[in-house]
């Protein structure tokens, strides 16, 4: 049987270091079964976190071979099996033991954002009238796992820990399913701008890179997002024409 | 948000357990970037050979001020430009379309990468502990990229213009302007289907033609605009590259062909 070394992070907040196992390999294979092939004959204190193995969960996120990604969709047949294959905890949270961290910060910053708030009842049953073709752009966002790649490889927290100014990928999507909600009428533009720092993203589109439900989240949502800044801040010939049109409305109305 | 939890070593410069050569990426950015900086900066003071015939290099288009038969005022340099600035009709459009590149929602996030390595690439150590990213000055003048879009539209239209032109040949025997495509018309039609695929597929076009609105079911004709916005804007990178090395291709095919080392082919 062909065989692979696996080179995973041992340890906890205190320090911890790389220790080479070596496991058996079939077809088929993806990281998450090497690791519990691992925890169940050499290493039985590993930790790991998984549920659903089928890339809907979000919990196994880990970085492989330098790259952030889900171990249960990482092949074995993607990976060189020539060298040993690096498996380490996310960069951008907290270690709490071997492959597990905190992400508890992303809850904390998800209840601060405005919750959605519909528009009165389009019907006296008190429900509501929506076109398909309005819903499907915010129903990209929807499929967010909250693995949380997206946050870990974002340099602003990864590199930069803005993480009291900024919110991350994964919550600017939220923020834009939210916001482009053909029902919602909050305005969250002020909050983007001035505590959830969506300026500080240069647009590296790593987070669309690393994302395993391949969200355009760079394109779909955090570009038109900051557009909508623009609107609002950075544009004074928009001010003009918004100005125009509403006393033109105001005016024949 | 609390930071008190975080409690990461943070990666020097270029430090990676990527083991891709991940380098390559920004590198080629950074040498057709810079490149193509170089080349263009370089063309635009020549002030000479922008011009063959009935075609006219982009980077001179529109020609606000020259002798050539292409421009839109002759007489050459004008007086109110200061005698001890350098001129070419090239420097005052410039700015333009290079603007527009340069505050470019893709172009942005390449060389940040490549130039500034902020970061190199995709968790790759990075240079420097301080960040301010877009939020404060002088990189928060990139929200000015709309109104660079604005006028890369109106530059599209005057090069599709130069584009049509470029159809018609001088016939010295009648005298009059016949039909015909030689291979400069092919390469300044193939230059404005690029730069219009590029300008096109802008993010901030598919913001204004209706991605603002959350409810685009209720105006189809933007709904139809920022569908198709949206189509172009999926390949905006691709579009972004082939424009950027075209547009310096017709230069050169130009300007070689005025300095007679090149010769352009009369197809029909």
């Amino acid at each position: 049987m062909k065989t692979a070394v696996f080179r995973i992070w041992r340890g906890n907040a205190a320090g911890g270091e790389f220790r080479d196992y070596e496991t058996g390999v079939s077809e088929g294979m993806v990281v998450l079964d090497a690791i519990h092939h691992i925890q169940a004959t050499e290493a039985n204190d590993l930790a790991c976190r998984w549920n659903c193995k089928a890339g809907k969960c979000g919990s196994c996120s880990a970085e492989v071979n330098g790259m952030p990604r889900l171990m249960c969709m990482t092949r074995l047949s993607e990976l060189p099996l020539d060298k040993p294959v690096t498996v380490e905890p996310i960069k951008a949270f907290p270690l709490l033991k071997d492959l597990i961290t905190d992400v508890s910060w992303n809850f904390r910053v998800k209840k601060k954002i405005k919750k959605f708030k519909p528009r009165p009842p389009d019907a006296p049953d008190g429900t509501w009238r929506m076109q398909q073709e309005d819903i499907d752009r915010v129903q990209e966002f929807r499929k967010c796992i909250e693995c949380f790649l997206c946050q870990d490889v974002c340099h602003v927290l990864r590199d930069h820990r803005k993480y009291d100014e900024f919110i991350g990928p994964r919550f600017l999507i939220y923020v834009a399913a939210l916001e482009m909600h053909p029902l919602d009428t909050e305005d969250r533009l002020e909050e983007l701008r001035e505590t959830q720092g969506i300026g500080y993203c240069n647009i590296t589109k790593c987070c669309t890179k690393v994302c395993p439900e391949s969200i355009h989240i760079t394109d779909n949502a955090i570009i038109p997002l900051k557009e909508r800044v623009v609107d609002d801040y950075y544009d004074p010939l928009g001010w003009l024409w918004k100005k125009m049109r509403r006393k033109k409305g105001s005016g024949g109305s | 948000m609390a930071s008190e939890v975080v409690q990461l070593t943070r990666r020097g410069f270029g430090q990676t357990m990527r083991r891709d050569a991940w380098w390559i990426q920004p590198l080629v950015v950074f040498i057709v970037l810079a490149g193509f900086l170089v080349y263009a900066t370089w063309a635009a003071f020549q002030n000479k050979f922008y011009a063959f015939g009935n075609y006219l290099s982009p980077f001179y288009s529109p020609l606000l001020f020259s002798d050539s038969p292409h421009a839109w005022i002759h007489g050459g340099r004008p007086s109110w430009i200061p005698a001890f600035l350098p001129f070419s009709p090239a420097l005052l459009i410039l700015p333009f379309p290079a603007g527009f590149r340069l505050t470019c929602y893709y172009y942005r996030g390449a060389y940040y990468k490549s130039f500034w390595a902020d970061p190199p690439n995709c968790a790759v150590g990075e240079p420097r502990a301080s960040y301010r990213g877009e939020r404060f000055l002088p990189l928060v003048i990139q929200n000015v990229h709309r109104y660079f879009l604005y006028a890369a539209l109106v530059f599209l239209v005057i090069l599709s213009s130069d584009a049509y032109k470029a159809m018609w040949f001088f016939n010295r025997d009648t005298g009059r302007q016949n039909f015909g495509i030689g291979l400069g018309t092919i390469v300044l039609v193939v230059n404005v289907i690029l730069l219009g695929g590029y300008t096109l597929g802008c993010h901030s076009l598919r913001h204004l033609v209706g991605g603002y609105l959350d409810q685009l079911s209720r105006a189809p004709a933007r709904k139809k605009t920022y569908d198709c916005v949206s189509c172009l804007n999926r390949g905006h990178m691709r579009w972004a590259w082939l424009s950027l090395v075209w547009v310096a291709f017709s230069d050169v095919f130009i300007r070689l062909c005025a300095m007679g080392i090149w010769h352009d082919v009369r197809l029909f």
